[in-house]
């Protein structure tokens, strides 16, 4: 068989809600293809749903960063980086056992009883910042003033992480993000985070409080080091992808206004219109990315032990063989369920319950208190994050009548 | 119809109690499934499908 190869992957959108156009060629194509990485490895490119979940969901492939091949485009072609140990705690990067046994002191935490209970308070967060937007008297960047605090005020609470210290970590999750920061900046800016969450712990043992982090610690099950590692991993998954879900699922809705009007006549489909916006945005710029650890066969194709495997989920959400009609077009009311936005397979998104009621009351919060919201800014110049591993828009300049 | 759980393979995501709060839960302490009707009634022998389609560990078996 003739395989597709890219010799180096599609990052360019023609539009901002759409994955490259390239991309969602080379799905039609195959949905499994091949893709140099940035030291000549000719490794996989999925961007079929189905293959993308045959993936995932595999335990022939491991999420150890230092198993991977790189992709030019984290590092600017520079060298491919020292491979990286990873961390103790960093259950995202391990395998089982050590993951199951991280990831299991967390779950609990995570349940839908246990969210569904945290919806009345997370809808006080939610007006709260409501008035905080209205004082800005008819105009502000909603990124700045609503769907960044939003999840941050959230995550920190649950975290017991000082709020008002969040400039000790919000601009290092950005540099760690960036597409465009080196692998020495990058490395640095997780240098001082978890600085800080070391120090977070030590506080915390000596002070507990009524948090996720000293209950960690109290089980006496994570070493300290690990426990700083699992409290950094949620604060930075619970800010930076919620946060960009509320900003551009904004822009999208607001470039959207017969799907808007739906949302607003028909407000008990707001749950299905979250999942549908996670289809379609996906927020993912692209990946995730596995290694085999064994050869393995994925529909057809021999995966060999040692081939890096790049995900496409912004592709995948798109794929017309899962999402039959019209996949390209939003339609709040379609089917978006089973969609990879959240991954799949045992790393499956940890805070998705959390996310999503996050969600619900945000944009339904939001469009009630606002029903005039509109953006301040042509459509074109609205900044988007097509420098950063999560996307999103960096700011989004709204207006509203007092 | 006969619903199986594989706690041991859980990763806690909550899809399946999403999907259908009458057939599954969540243990409290680990947020592995906890199997609520081995057996549902037709009413919900759809969810139940959808669950086990939706679960990311590949936890839950319908026979």
């Amino acid at each position: 068989m003739t395989e597709l190869i890219s010799d180096e992957l599609p990052t360019k959108r023609q539009t901002p809600f759409d994955p490259p156009a390239e991309v969602t060629e080379i799905r039609e194509k195959a949905r499994i293809s091949r893709l140099k990485f940035a030291d000549g490895h000719l490794g996989w490119l999925v961007t079929g749903h189905h293959q993308v979940r045959e993936v995932l969901g595999s335990p022939k492939f491991t999420n150890d960063p230092s198993k991977h091949h790189m992709l030019d485009v984290r590092f600017q072609g520079e060298a491919p980086p020292e491979r990286r140990k990873v961390e103790p705690g960093m259950f995202l990067s391990q395998d089982p056992p050590d993951h199951t046994r991280l990831r299991k002191m967390l779950q609990g935490q995570f349940t839908v009883r246990r969210m569904n209970q945290l919806s009345e308070w997370i809808g006080t967060i939610v007006d709260d910042q409501l008035k905080h937007l209205r004082s800005f008297d008819g105009r502000a960047d909603l990124v700045k003033e609503f769907a960044l605090p939003v999840p941050s005020l959230v995550i920190c609470a649950m975290l017991g992480v000082d709020y008002e210290e969040r400039h000790r970590f919000q601009e290092d999750t950005a540099k760690l993000l960036s597409l465009e920061s080196t692998f020495q900046e990058a490395m640095d800016a997780m240098g001082r985070i978890q600085a800080f969450m070391r120090e977070l712990v030590a506080r915390k043992k000596e002070t507990p409080g009524d948090d996720m982090i000293s209950d960690l610690i109290a089980t006496g099950e994570p070493t300290d080091e690990e426990a700083a590692n699992m409290a950094l991993l949620l604060l930075l998954a619970g800010h930076e992808t919620t946060a960009n879900m509320l900003g551009i699922g904004t822009f999208t809705l607001l470039q959207h206004p017969e799907q808007l009007k739906v949302l607003r006549d028909e407000p008990e489909i707001v749950d299905n219109a979250v999942e549908e916006l996670m289809r379609y945005l996906s927020i993912i710029h692209f990946g995730p990315v596995r290694t085999a650890t064994d050869d393995v066969e994925i529909d057809g194709h021999l995966i060999k032990a040692g081939d890096t495997v790049l995900m496409h989920v912004p592709a995948a959400n798109r794929d017309p063989e899962k999402f039959p009609g019209n996949p390209e077009e939003l339609d709040l009311r379609r089917p978006a369920n089973g969609h990879v936005a959240f991954g799949h397979g045992i790393h499956q998104c940890l805070g998705q319950q959390l996310a999503r009621i996050e969600m619900r009351i945000g944009f339904s919060k939001l469009f009630q208190e606002f029903p005039d919201l509109r953006l301040d800014v042509a459509p074109q110049d609205v900044p988007l994050r097509t420098d950063m591993g999560i996307y999103g828009v960096h700011s989004l300049p709204v207006a509203w009548s007092s | 119809m006969k619903i199986s759980v594989d706690q041991s393979k859980c990763c806690g995501s909550g899809m399946c109690v999403l999907t259908d709060p009458d057939l599954f839960d969540q243990n409290e302490d680990d947020g592995t499934v906890v199997l609520l009707q081995e057996h549902p009634d037709e009413a919900h022998e759809a969810t139940a499908e959808e669950a086990a389609g939706l679960c990311p560990a590949g936890a839950i078996t319908i026979s």
